[in-house]
C-alpha cells in the first residue's frame, strides 16, 4: 500500500502540523503559509512517488524542510553584523577587564520541571525571536536534520565553522541571560527592588 | 590560566566539537576552582537542550495553527491544481 491519501483532505489532516513546522522555522506567520502551500503543490505533483514506507506526514514535512532550505538559500537576511557586534558588547560587559564574572551566575531551581510548562516555551520562544536574526536562522537550521555545518555556513554567509562557533556560543549566552531574567529569576527586582 | 570569558566560550564550543585534550585539561581544573563557570556550564547545558526540544516538537511551544483563512486558499490551489491535471489527461483515481 503505497498510495497518498485523497489530496484534497491534506490541508485539513496535515495543514496544522505543516504550518507550525514551518512557523518555528519561518517565524512569519504569512512566509510559514507560503512554505505549507508550496509544500502541497509539489506533494501533488510527486505523489504517485509517494511510497507509504514513511507515514504520510513524515513525508511532507520532508518536503516542507527543503522548501525551506530552498527559501533561506534565496532570500539570504540582510547581513546584520551590528547587531551580532552589538550583542558581544553587551555579553561582554558580564566579566571584568580580566575576563572574570563581574558576578555570579544565579542558580535556577529545578530548570527541567519547566519544560513542562507552555508558559516556558513561549518565554522561550520569545527569548529566540529576540537574537539577532541571522543568530536566530543559525539556531534553527542547526536543528534540521541533515543540513552540515558547511551548508549552513554557506546559507547564513559565515565565514569559517570556527565563527559559527563562536556565534553559537553568544546566541546561547544571551538565551541565558533572556530565561534567566524573564524565567527563572523573574521574581528577583520584584522581591528586591533594591538590587536592580 | 584561562579567564571566565575563555572557559564560557570553549563550555559552549564542547557541545558543538570534540575539544582537544589540552582544551579538555584547562576545563577541567578551570571548573574545579570556579562555582560560576559550573553554575553556567549547568544552563549552558539547558540551554542547548531547550533548543532541541523546542525545535523538534512540531505542537508544543503553543504555536497557533494554519488559520482558516489560509487552509481554505491553499484548498482552492491544491484543487485547482489538480483540476488542471485531469483536464490534461485523464489519471487513475486516487
Amino acid at each position: 500500500m503505497g498510495a497518498a491519501s485523497d489530496p484534497s483532505t491534506w490541508v485539513a489532516q496535515h495543514g496544522d502540523a505543516l504550518y507550525r513546522y514551518a512557523l518555528m522555522k519561518m517565524r512569519d506567520p504569512s512566509q510559514a503559509e507560503d512554505m505549507v502551500q508550496e509544500t502541497f503543490l509539489a506533494a501533488l505533483k510527486a505523489r504517485e512517488r509517494f511510497s507509504g514506507q514513511s507515514s504520510e506526514k513524515t513525508w511532507l514535512i520532508g518536503i516542507l524542510k527543503h522548501k525551506i532550505i530552498d527559501h533561506f538559500r534565496k532570500h539570504k537576511r540582510e547581513q546584520n553584523s551590528d547587531d551580532i557586534e552589538a550583542l558581544r558588547e553587551q555579553l561582554d560587559q558580564q566579566f571584568d577587564h580580566s575576563g572574570h564574572w563581574k558576578e555570579p551566575l544565579s542558580h535556577w531551581q529545578a530548570p527541567d520541571q519547566a519544560y513542562e510548562n507552555r508558559e516556558f516555551w513561549q518565554v522561550f520562544s520569545a527569548c529566540i525571536a529576540h537574537l539577532p536574526e541571522r543568530l536566530a536562522d543559525l539556531f534553527i537550521l542547526r536543528e534540521i536534520k541533515g543540513l552540515s555545518s558547511n551548508e549552513i555556513c554557506k546559507l547564513l554567509d559565515i565565514s569559517t565553522t570556527n565563527n559559527m562557533w563562536v556565534m553559537l556560543s553568544r546566541g546561547r549566552m544571551r538565551l541565558r541571560n533572556c530565561l534567566d531574567s524573564h524565567w527563572f529569576n523573574r521574581d528577583r527586582d520584584k522581591q528586591n527592588p533594591e538590587a536592580g | 590560566m584561562l579567564s571566565c570569558k575563555a572557559i564560557g566560550e570553549l563550555l559552549s564550543q564542547k557541545l558543538d566539537r570534540r575539544l582537544s585534550l589540552r582544551e579538555r585539561l584547562r576545563l577541567k581544573f578551570h571548573l574545579l576552582i570556579c562555582k560560576t563557570c559550573r553554575c553556567y556550564e549547568k544552563q549552558l547545558k539547558f540551554i542547548a537542550h531547550a533548543v532541541q526540544r523546542l525545535m523538534q516538537s512540531s505542537d508544543g511551544a503553543g504555536m497557533p495553527p494554519l488559520s482558516e483563512e489560509a487552509g481554505r486558499r491553499i484548498n482552492r490551489n491544491i484543487r485547482q491544481q489538480l483540476n488542471e491535471e485531469n483536464s490534461k489527461e485523464p489519471r487513475r483515481r486516487l
